[in-house]
Formats: structure tokens, sequence, C-alpha cells
């Protein structure tokens, strides 16, 4: 590791130095963009730094891997690490992804975003992407709800959740991540919470080595904005919680991996099959049209 | 048709083709797009056209996802496009913005039909002239183009690309039912006969300082795309010169914003295209730009046989405004008449312009049909009562 840095902060107290320790990921982070936004206690970061790990694990050229996030306490991704990254607007990362991958088929592309970002304002884009197999991996952060914009209900949050928009409880059915992406034609379904990080960590790597379109959702504690209203006031609490409710389970039928308040939390690898994608399908077709 | 699959030559060919084979001439090698009357001929030909050039189409499952897979390609280093109409246009708006804020090359065409709403699905309007200039939040600049033929269409996309590399901005191309439709002669010169203007790359190589958003002197920075090992940021954040966002007080905002609308502002004559006729004796000047202003020309005929000197400015660039243009008139004319197919929408920038210097009358429309030459010629002749 390289030599800690040390720069000068001004404050109420007065300047004093401050001397910080490299962050052991910073080939793949930029540095001067930290500390970063996100409350302590949030699994956003812990994610990440799985992702990373796979990245760097992965042989890719990180000269061609492009990071597009949508907009969310999650969306800042892209604004951390030390990649091609793109962070576009609410609900749209697949798209723009869509069109990186298509007009320059070398890039390896991630789309990195949160659940209302992905599937709630953005879940025409990721059914239609998975539906054409178009050669990206989502990494999707379930926090069951809006962190960024102070906690208010989604598509993901479950039946009975107390939100600062339903107050009474949510009474909205929510997705079940793992079946909606493999209905809609993913290649590769997974599913970890933040507390498994070496098994998050290969279902990123694995991801990421799959062609067509990966899909490994992450279950990730939000204490600010919803675990305070589910006896989760810390991180450290919600990931108690995953260890007494997470079950893994490869191979279930991902119809079967429903989250509801208070149950089990299926993990594992749901799905990993071989289909020809977009740009395949694309190549094979019109030049057989244009020859003949 | 030549090697590289360019067509040239003289053909007898629709306006939304005409549009479609501009692009392609002019190095458009991606089209995004969402079927739309009555642009949904420009995305056929991309269908079929695209694959034979080695460039991409794909129907994505709205506007909102056309705009941002253009938005993709053109960040993937490849020239892109989009083509709707009024829905669909409405639904761009915000990626439109996006596309502005992160300086995204890339052209959009509106081939506008009557509205609100679902309107007038087959028929002509003009009615999202405002909506071109104001339509996404912030402040910010735009430039849009307006054809008043099929060849016009196919030359102005070729310049709308052009400009949106030289300016690093969206363009719109602001056409209409009754000139996509339209069936007539447009010529194709060859292709080493069309300027076509290249993306300002950086001049220095990865990892030796570049910013992505760091302006050469006339304001507008080069730009390194995804997978050229520049590492960029790119974000519709209010960002600093490295792409980085500063949101926690306007000290980043103010430049931003000051240099987007500066790029095109300062720059606007080398932008701004009009056609005048008659204007040196003009007592009436009619203002008008696309299917309107054609249609425009035979009342302004009858009104000369009358003995009303009537001139004419046909605006080609719609935005920016030609401001200049409409101060210098305005002292000098006794009226100005803007024929449009909305219910005043440039006029109010003639007026704004003229500033109570000769009075404008606006002749409205509100789509479905182009103007009867009586209610232009109505207009001139009270003008000049
Ligand atoms: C079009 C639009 N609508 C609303 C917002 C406000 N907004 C910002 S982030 C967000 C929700 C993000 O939730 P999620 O994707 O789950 O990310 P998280 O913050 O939980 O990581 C919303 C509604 C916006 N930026 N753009
Ligand atoms: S609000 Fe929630 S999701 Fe956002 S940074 Fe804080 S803990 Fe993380
Ligand atoms: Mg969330």
């Amino acid at each position: 590791m390289s030599e800690p840095i040390r720069y000068m902060e001004v404050n109420s107290r007065g300047v004093t130095e401050v001397t910080q320790e490299r962050h052991p990921m910073n080939a793949l982070l930029r540095e001067e963009r930290l500390p970063h936004i996100w409350c302590s206690g949030c699994g956003i970061g812990t994610a990440l730094t799985c992702f990373i790990s796979a990245l760097l694990k992965s042989g890719l050229d990180l000269d061609k891997v492009v990071v597009v996030s949508g907009i969310g306490c999650t969306g800042r991704v892209a604004g951390y690490v030390q990649l091609d990254s793109f962070h576009t607007t609410h609900g749209r990362a697949i798209p723009f992804a869509t069109g990186l991958k298509l007009a320059n088929p070398e890039l390896k592309v991630v789309v990195f975003s949160g659940d209302g970002d992905l599937v709630t304002i953005g879940g025409n884009h990721f059914i239609h992407a998975a539906r054409r197999n178009i050669d990206m991996t989502v990494i999707c952060v379930n926090n069951f709800n809006y962190g960024m914009t102070g906690g208010q209900h989604g598509a993901t949050t479950p039946v009975g959740s107390i939100t600062t928009t339903t107050p009474y409880g949510n009474y909205e059915h929510p997705f079940n991540l793992p079946y909606l992406a493999a209905a809609s034609g993913a290649v590769y379904v997974a599913r970890w919470t933040v507390l498994h990080v070496r098994r998050l960590e290969k279902a990123l790597g694995e991801a990421l080595a799959k062609r067509g379109f990966s899909f490994v959702e992450v279950i990730s504690p939000c204490p600010t904005n919803f675990g305070r209203w589910h006896k989760q006031r810390t991180g450290l609490d919600t990931l108690k919680y995953y260890h007494e409710k997470g079950v893994i389970r490869h191979g279930a039928d991902p119809k079967n991996v429903d989250i509801e308040l208070g149950g089990e939390i299926v993990e594992g690898k749901f799905l990993d099959i071989e289909k020809p994608t977009f740009l395949d399908s694309c190549a094979g077709i019109v030049r057989k049209a244009i020859e003949s | 048709m030549s090697e590289k699959g360019l067509l040239t030559g003289s053909f007898f060919m629709q306006g939304d083709i005409a549009c479609a084979e501009g692009a392609i001439v002019a190095g458009c090698r991606f089209f995004a797009g969402y079927p739309i009357t009555p642009a949904t001929e420009i995305a056929q030909r991309m269908a079929e056209r695209m694959p034979q050039v080695g460039g991409t189409y794909i129907q994505m499952e709205d506007e909102l996802a056309s705009m941002n897979a253009v938005l993709g390609a053109s960040w993937a280093g490849v020239k892109a496009m989009t083509a709707t109409s009024g829905p669909g246009f409405s639904l761009m708006m915000e990626n439109l913005g996006l596309g502005i804020m992160t300086e995204t090359p890339c052209v959009l065409v509106n081939v506008q039909r009557g509205g609100p709403s679902t309107g007038l699905p087959t028929l002509v309007a003009q009615g999202d002239m405002m909506q071109a200039r104001w339509g996404s939040h912030g402040s910010y600049e735009i430039i849009a183009l307006s054809p008043s033929s099929p060849q016009e269409l196919f030359d102005l996309t070729i310049r709308a690309f052009n400009l949106s590399e030289r300016f690093r901005t969206p363009v719109l191309v602001m056409t209409d039912a009754e000139v996509g439709h339209m069936t007539e002669k447009v010529v194709i010169p060859p292709a080493e006969e069309i300027e076509i203007v290249p993306r300002r790359k950086p001049r220095v190589p990865p990892g030796d300082g570049y910013q992505p958003y760091l302006p050469d002197e006339d304001l507008v920075p080069p730009m390194a795309v995804a997978g050229e090992g520049y590492r960029i940021h790119i974000t519709g954040l209010t960002h600093d010169e490295r792409g980085y966002p500063s949101t926690s007080d306007d000290s980043a905002q103010w430049p931003l914003i000051q240099r987007l609308v500066n790029k095109i502002r300062l720059y606007r004559d080398e932008i701004i295209q009009v056609e005048e006729l008659n204007l040196d004796d003009a007592e009436v000047v009619v203002v008008s730009y696309g299917i309107a202003a054609r249609a425009a020309m035979w009342p302004i005929e009858l009104a000369r046989r009358e003995g009303i000197r009537v001139g004419m400015l046909r605006l080609i660039t719609v935005w920016p405004f030609a401001e200049e243009k409409i101060r210098d008139l305005a002292p000098r004319v006794r009226a100005f008449v803007v024929p449009e197919i909305n219910w005043g929408q440039m006029a109010l920038e003639v007026e704004r312009c003229a500033a109570g210097r000769a009075p404008v009358y606006l002749v409205p429309h509100p789509g479905g049909d182009i103007h009867k030459p009586e209610r232009v010629l109505a207009a001139i002749r009270r003008a000049v009562a």
C-alpha cells in the first residue's frame, strides 16, 4: 500500500492536519473524492468493495470497463470508481448503458444503482434490457426504500414496512427481483446480502464473466431511512438480522424467493444459463439477410 | 450506392428518408428510436440502412430510453441520432437536459404534428418550438434548425451533426409532418464534397492531466469517450472541470452555466442561418420558418402584385433566434407578419426583439393544415392599412 494522504482541514475549530490512510482499494477509487457521502452503517460501501475486489480479480481490461449509475445514494457509486463512469438520470442508467455497449461492443458495461432507480422508475428499461439479453452486468443495491430522498417506499418495499410515505404500513405488493430478472430473460441471477462479502464478491465475479444480461441483487442496510423504522437503528443491527434470516439456497426457483418483512431472505445463485446476446443475434440474422 | 453504402445522385425522396440519409452521410452510426407518426419512416429507414453502413439500430422501449441510448452511444464515440414527434419529444426532455449538461454531441429530430397530447398524429403543426427552446429544466442555450423541404431536411441533418460536434451539444432538427412526408427532388452530392466536422479529441494522452470539462478558448472542451483510458467521470450534477460533482454551493454552477450558455450565444453568428428575400425595400416583413415559410411564399407574391412591398425573413436556424436581424429591421419596417402553425411562439421572439418599434401580426394556426394563402395575405394587407 502507498503512503497515507495528508491534508489540512479547516473547520470551526481551526486548522488541523489530517492523516488519512490510503484506501486499500485506491487503485480503483477516486481518492480525491473521498470521504464519500454514505451514512455510517450503510451497506453501499460494502457492495462497492466487493465489486472492486471482483473486478480486480476478473482479469478484465480496466480501461474498457464502464460503470453507469442512475440517481440515488447507490447512484453515487459511479462518482467514486476510478473507471470510465457515468452518473445519468433517475431510472435511465440501463438505456444509457445499452447505447454505450451497442455502439462499442468492446466495452464491459456495468450498471450499478439502487432498487428505486433500477426497478421502480426504471423498471421498464430493466425488463427490456433483460429481454433483449444486452451484454451488461446489473448490480442492484436493494435497501427496500428510496434512501436518497429520505426513505419513501418503492417497488421493493415489503408489505407492512413503515416508510415516510407509508406511515401506516406499506400495502403495495413488492417485486421479487430475481423472479423479475429471470422471467424477463436474464442469463445470470444471484442475490446476496452485504453480510456475505465473500459470496457476494464471487457472484459479482461470475456476473462480470458472464456474456449477456447478468443480475446481482445486493440486499443492503439503510439504517438512516429504513432500519430506523424496523428496529435496526444501526447497520450492525441489520447485519445481525441478515445473519438470523438469511438462508442460502442455490438453484432455488426465483419464484419462491420473495422477501417479506420479518421473513427469511433466500440467498444464492438462482440462474446461470447460456443464450445468444442481443449483438450475437443481431449479427447473425442481419448478416444472413444482407448476404442473401 | 457507393462501396461504403452511401447514396450519391439525384433522387425523388421523402423528407423523412432524406433525413435518415443525411444522418448517414454525416457519419451517424447509431440510431435508437420508438415508432411515432410522422417520424416513423426515419426509424424504418435507419433499421434498414444502419447494418448496411456498419452501424447499429435499436428500437427502444420508449423515448426516454431512446434519448439515453443515443447519449450512451455518443459517449462510446459514435455519432448518434433519434427521431420522434410531439409525445415522444415531451418524454425526451429530461434527458435532452442530461445531454446539454454533459455536453454530449447528438441529434434529435422532431417531426412535429398537431398537439397537445396525442393531438393530430398524421397532420402538421409547429407547436413545439418553445418546448425546443425551454422544454428541459434549468438554464441553457439550444441549437435548433428548421427545414422547409426534403432537400433542406437532408442538408440540415448534416449540419445538425456538424454543429453538435463543433459545440459539443445536442442539436434539434425541428421539422414537421408536411416536410417529413413530402416527396421531392433531393440531390445528394458525392461524400467527398460534404463537409463533416469530426469530434474534438483530447490533445494529451491518458494520465497526462486531461480534464473532461476544461474548455478550449472557444469554451468547448475536447471530449474523451469511454474505453480510451482516460477514466472519465461524467455526471448530470453540477460539476467542476474535472467532471466532479460540486453541489454544496453555487461556486461551480456559475462558471458552468455561463459557459454552457456562452459557448453557443457568443458564437451565434456562426450558427444562425436565415434566408432573406426582398428585405431591402420591404415595408412589411414576413418572418416564418419550416413549412409555414414555404406556404407564405404565394401570399407574399400576391401582396407584391398588389403593390405592397413585402419581404421575407426565413429562419433556417430557429434557435438561437436571429435577434440582431429583427432589431435591425424593426426601425425601418412598418410591421412584421408571423405565420406559424401554432398559437404564437416564435412571434413572441419577434415581438421581444422588435421591442415596440414595429407591430407584430401573428397569423396563428392550431395545426392540422398549412395556412390558407388568404389568411396570410389578409394579415399583410392589415399590416399596411
Ligand atoms: C425524475 C426524477 N424523479 C425523482 C428524483 C428524486 N430522487 C432522487 S434519488 C431517488 C430515489 C432513489 O432510490 P434508490 O434508487 O432506491 O437509491 P438509494 O438512494 O436507496 O440507494 C429519487 C426519487 C429524481 N432525481 N429524478
Ligand atoms: S440514506 Fe440509507 S442508503 Fe443512503 S447513504 Fe444513508 S444509509 Fe445509505
Ligand atoms: Mg434504495
